[in-house]
């Protein structure tokens, strides 16, 4: 299933163009066709288990795709593009003898070889995204003494810092009490205005995404749908992309999709849209 | 000072070279061994001095620099533990189990042909335990090449080196290979534990490797502070053990030196347990 084209007046920035994924012998995307223009915000929604990593990896270039192709700003995607990246899970031991700020500087010259000492461009740049991500109060803590949240938030502040033009966030959400996962929304929907990033960010729970997003690209049975949520989260559009029939049910102006066959009584909430 | 420096130390001939090569090669060792701490290579290490350890009897058994046996052993085996390709914990650990039980057969293997052949008498000594005194004059200009480049190679790569231990994925995603950064390590490693297998010999040589820097790593808290302070303490074992070693002669009744190995590896470990006990303390006060 394909995809509205790109909000007028945009730039395109992502190409994801028909692109198949194979892993061990099975097809777990396919036919996947969307596009995400300069600056926006667009969230990759799905259950556990739809495809949602895979296809970030494919962006990134890090899983090979054995159909169709990843363009990003003008380039066929191939790893070191300008794109930052903020995995799922990333543990730190609790001893690593490296600092915030300093593996927030990774984030600039972490590819970078030679003697050289690191630039004042470099840490003043560091400086700057811990401040925008209200991390300058960790910028001496060892990044294994932090909680989950700081550490993730970390992660955010070294995918940033490289100026990416594309931001993917795997589940940044997941794991978070809803106080935070608004927190975090606004944060990032504060930087990526003040950046001028798009952000792809992937979550099983379209409901607190829905005020920041501009589309959702919507992931089940391999498949998607794309445009925006009022286009996307309808009965006729979710049940062609599950292959069966589901509802999509308004209770008390938070909208509810229900995914399962008609009288199936494992049927439960998946989605809940405000 | 001269109950501390007994007679003769700065005036007797093998000291000086010793002195210098040992230093040298601790500060290789400590700044390498901070990288080893931080990527949890420990066993890798201590899998090395065993391959350098065949590489030291093989180049004795042909007449070889043992320096040279140490090195190209070291890289041949680290290649074949990075080749494996393990990118999980266990199977690496798997690996370098196999590749260290390989080398400790072929060590056994070869030491009994040197030590039944009488033109290489006291090289099985030197291999295992080694003895910077014994080091001759000759290899020490190759040495301190050797462990320049080893510190430059190292130092060049540090940041894509640091990033994918810290995360391969993260790594990746920006365009740096983890393989490549692997495998770079471990040669630097094995060129690391060929250097301290000539000074305190192949069997001791992991405590130079780790001890300092996990001495460090308890003190400081970030990577800068950790490498310097690694350093300070490598270097500060070696020459400590040395001088220590000198003066045992002189201490003993019966005028028997202590080994210089044994020295080392003593101030190693009173290094390490200071800096755990500081760490201990420092974490007690809040």
């Amino acid at each position: 299933m394909g995809c509205e084209p790109l909000p007028e007046g945009r730039r395109e920035l992502v190409h994801v163009h028909d692109v198949e994924v194979t892993l061990g012998g099975r097809t777990v995307l396919r036919d996947v066709d969307f596009r995400i223009a300069e600056g926006e915000f667009v969230g990759l929604i799905g259950t556990n288990g739809s495809g949602k990593t895979t296809l970030l990896r494919a962006i990134l270039g890090l899983q090979p795709t054995s159909g169709g192709e990843v363009v990003v700003a003008g380039r066929e995607g191939r790893r070191g593009g300008p794109v930052g990246y903020v995995p799922q899970r990333v543990t730190f031991d609790h001893d690593v003898p490296v600092r915030v700020a300093d593996f927030v500087a990774l984030g600039v010259d972490g590819t970078r070889l030679g003697l050289a000492r690191r630039g004042r461009g470099v840490r003043e740049r560091v400086d700057e995204v811990l401040a925008s991500l209200e991390l300058g109060a960790l910028a001496g803590r060892r990044i294994g003494a932090l909680s989950g949240g700081e550490q993730q938030r970390v992660l955010m502040a070294h995918a940033l810092a490289s100026r990416p033009r594309l931001l993917l966030l795997d589940e940044p959400l997941a794991n978070l009490d809803l106080p935070r996962v608004h927190e975090t929304i606004a944060v990032l929907d504060r930087v990526r205005r003040s950046e001028g990033v798009a952000v792809l960010l992937s979550a099983h729970e379209i409901g607190p995404l829905v005020p920041v997003m501009d589309r959702v690209v919507y992931v089940a049975q391999g498949r998607v749908a794309c445009g925006t949520t009022g286009e996307v989260v309808r009965p006729e559009v979710l049940s062609a992309l599950y292959g069966h029939h589901v509802d999509v049910l308004n209770v008390h102006g938070r909208v509810v999709v229900v995914e399962g066959e008609p009288g199936d009584p494992g049927a439960h909430p998946e989605v809940v849209v405000r | 000072m001269h109950w501390l420096v007994e007679p003769g130390f700065w005036s007797n001939p093998v000291v000086g070279p010793a002195l210098v090569l040992g230093a040298v090669v601790a500060a290789v060792s400590a700044a390498v061994g901070v990288v080893v701490v931080v990527r949890g290579q420990s066993f890798a290490g201590h899998a090395l001095t065993d391959v350098a350890m065949a590489g030291g009897a093989g180049a004795s058994l042909v007449g070889a620099s043992p320096l040279l046996g140490f090195l190209l052993a070291g890289i041949v085996g680290g290649g074949s533990i990075e080749a494996a390709g393990a990118e999980r914990v266990r199977d690496r650990d798997v690996a370098t189990g196999v590749v260290l039980g390989a080398a400790a057969g072929l060590t056994a293997l070869l030491l009994y042909f040197v030590s039944s052949s009488t033109s290489a008498t006291g090289s099985t000594q030197s291999v295992l335990f080694g003895s910077v005194f014994t080091v001759s004059r000759s290899v020490v200009p190759l040495g301190v090449a050797v462990a320049a480049a080893t510190l430059v190679t190292l130092f060049s790569v540090r940041r894509p080196l640091l990033l994918s231990s810290l995360s391969p994925e993260l790594a990746a995603a920006r365009g740096v290979r983890p393989r490549v950064m692997g495998l770079v390590f471990v040669v630097v490693l094995a060129a690391s534990v060929a250097l301290s297998a000539l000074v305190i010999g192949a069997i001791l040589s992991t405590a130079l490797l780790v001890g300092p820097a996990s001495a460090a790593l308890r003190v400081s808290r970030g990577l800068v502070g950790a490498t310097v302070g690694a350093i300070v303490a490598g270097v500060a074992s070696v020459e400590l053990g040395i001088l220590a070693s000198y003066d045992s002669f002189y201490w003993s009744a019966a005028h028997r030196s202590v080994p210089v190995s044994a020295c080392v590896v003593g101030v190693v470990l009173v290094e390490v347990a200071a800096a755990t006990v500081w760490s201990r303390w420092r974490r007690g006060r809040g």
